[in-house]
């Protein structure tokens, strides 16, 4: 069980010639592992910003990132440590992996580097973490990224993730990137692992819907603050925020639309 | 009484590589003056091959092997789009036809302000127009997608992800075509953006009475702008009705499943189930 506790960050950017631009204010949660937390706001709320915060990517003008109550190392073996308990997914499988090197490769590295497995069990490993994302060993392991499906690759970031043995995952739009055929069986995988695991996920979206589906709780962030908080079924269907309640307007929804016009174009 | 723009008869493309890709296999519909048309599907469902075949945009190892489009021009002609010569059909494209492209933030020149771009398809297009009137031209373009005028001189990268979707739209809108084509034009965009960018479209509908061919793989925000819907699957379209009709009681198996992979954002937790 751990407990990953954001305290009073606040994250202060200077830009050039604009004077301070303040990216996150005064923000607090706290994730338990076992639990699925949806981070959610438009494009320069300060989402990303909160994912960079947490992986040590930058360092917080104030305030403080726990893990079971000790802060963030800010180098060497305790940051290595602190890395190898939370781990991130990226936006964009095409990108986060190396067009150079084989799944087996991506999926080896992790398990030296942190000395997951003794050397000789490394291979059964590599197998063990694909079968549990889903994609079967022998067809995919001496494959480059290049030669497999968007879905396919996300799922290999997935298990990259996974290799270290984290108790956090923090999964910045995760399936923005697919497909939307495809988008719905990632989720599932991850809430599954989720599940299975014990693993506490911080699923960063702008996709309402899928927040609501995927999440314990929902976090609303409107430049740099949190305006709301609660479980994901009050956070949508009952929001109490004008930022939340002009999010949930904005977002597609049939039902409502359907149930409110007699059909046509808007 | 029906007023058709497009009418598209029994249209293939083959991808004529080893082995030969069947995109759209023998597709037939009929676009309405001022009508939105979704298209919609997974991704290599020939969604997008169809559009860009329709207006002749598909090059090698694309092929046209069946079928005819037929443009039904507001001034009375029937143009028979296979047949147009190359000169013909440069003349032609963007004129009747325009396109809103995928990715669209990236699809602006970079190192030229939108300004100079907006200028280039009138004086491609109208040159007949002296430096004055197209400049005018630009800047009239820009208030009415709310950019502003004042952004003239602007480059693409001074402006955000929606302010430049709006300046494809402006560039679309141009030559006051008859049908634009939008492939994923708010795609990468927030849905606050997203949301004010389909409000426009619509309202420019409204206004001037162009037909658009909509394609997303989005269901959920196809069924809130569009009047009709076509589901593509394989390269064919295995469902075409009203909005309402493919939300209320789709027919197709295969449309079911599409609307069943959405989580419901209000009602009851879980999928759209049918």
């Amino acid at each position: 069980m751990s407990t990953l506790e954001v305290r009073h960050v606040t994250k202060i950017y200077n830009v050039r010639g604009a004077g301070q631009l303040t990216a996150l204010d005064d923000v607090n949660f706290t994730l338990h592992s076992g639990q699925t937390i949806g981070l959610v706001g438009q494009s320069g709320s300060g989402k990303s910003t909160i994912a960079k915060i947490l992986t040590q990517l930058e360092t917080p003008t104030s305030g403080e990132v726990l893990l079971d109550d000790k802060p963030i190392p800010r180098r060497g073996r305790g940051l290595r440590s602190y890395r190898q308990q939370l781990r991130m997914v990226f936006q964009d499988p095409f990108a986060s992996l190396n067009p150079y090197h084989s799944i087996r490769y991506h999926l080896e590295r992790p398990l030296r580097l942190d000395d997951v497995v003794p050397k000789a069990e490394t291979e059964t490993e590599v197998r063990r973490l694909l079968e549990r994302v889903r994609l079967d060993p022998d067809t995919v392991i001496d494959r480059r990224p290049h030669e497999l499906s968007g879905g396919q690759r996300q799922r290999v970031a997935i298990a990259r993730a996974l290799a270290s043995r984290p108790m956090i995952l923090v999964a910045d739009e995760p399936v923005s990137m697919l497909d939307v055929s495809i988008r719905l069986g990632v989720l599932n995988l991850l809430a599954d692992l989720q599940r299975e695991e014990g693993l506490g996920v911080l699923y960063i979206t702008h996709d309402l819907a899928t927040a609501r589906h995927f999440s314990d709780e929902i976090i609303v962030l409107n430049q740099g603050r949190i305006v709301e908080h609660g479980t994901a079924d009050d956070v949508i269907l009952r929001p109490s925020d004008p930022y939340t309640q002009e999010l949930r307007a904005a977002s597609p929804d049939p039902e409502r639309f359907f149930a409110t016009t007699t059909g046509g174009a808007s | 009484m029906t007023d058709t723009l497009l009418s598209v008869r029994d249209f293939s493309v083959v991808y004529d590589v080893d082995p030969p890709v069947e995109a759209v296999k023998h597709v037939s519909l009929e676009l309405q003056r001022g009508e939105i048309l979704g298209l919609a599907g997974e991704s290599g469902c020939g969604k997008t091959t169809l559009a860009y075949g329709v207006q002749r945009l598909l090059k090698a190892p694309a092929v046209i092997t069946s079928g005819s489009v037929v443009f039904h021009d507001a001034d009375g002609d029937d143009v028979n789009v296979g047949e147009l010569g190359a000169e013909q059909m440069r003349r032609f494209r963007w004129d009747k036809i325009s396109m809103v492209f995928q990715g669209a933030m990236n699809a602006l020149n970079p190192v030229a302000t939108i300004g100079s771009q907006l200028e280039d398809v009138f004086e491609v297009h109208r040159p007949d127009m002296n430096r004055r009137e197209r400049r005018a031209a630009a800047v009239e373009l820009l208030e009415i997608v709310k950019v502003g005028g004042q952004r003239i001189r602007s480059f693409p990268h001074e402006l955000s992800g929606g302010m430049r979707q709006r300046v494809m739209i402006a560039m679309a809108l141009a030559l006051r075509p008859q049908l634009m084509v939008m492939d994923e034009p708010t795609t990468a965009l927030d849905v606050l953006v997203q949301r004010e960018i389909l409000r426009q479209i619509s309202q420019l509908r409204e206004e001037f009475g162009f037909s658009v061919i909509f394609i997303t793989h989005d269901l959920p925000l196809l069924l809130e702008i569009s009047d009709r819907i076509a589901i593509m699957r394989e390269g064919e379209i295995v469902e075409l009705d009203t909005a309402e009709r493919i939300w209320r009681s789709p027919q197709d198996e295969y449309t079911k499943t599409l609307l069943s992979s959405f989580p419901r954002l209000t009602g009851e937790k879980g999928m759209v189930v049918r």
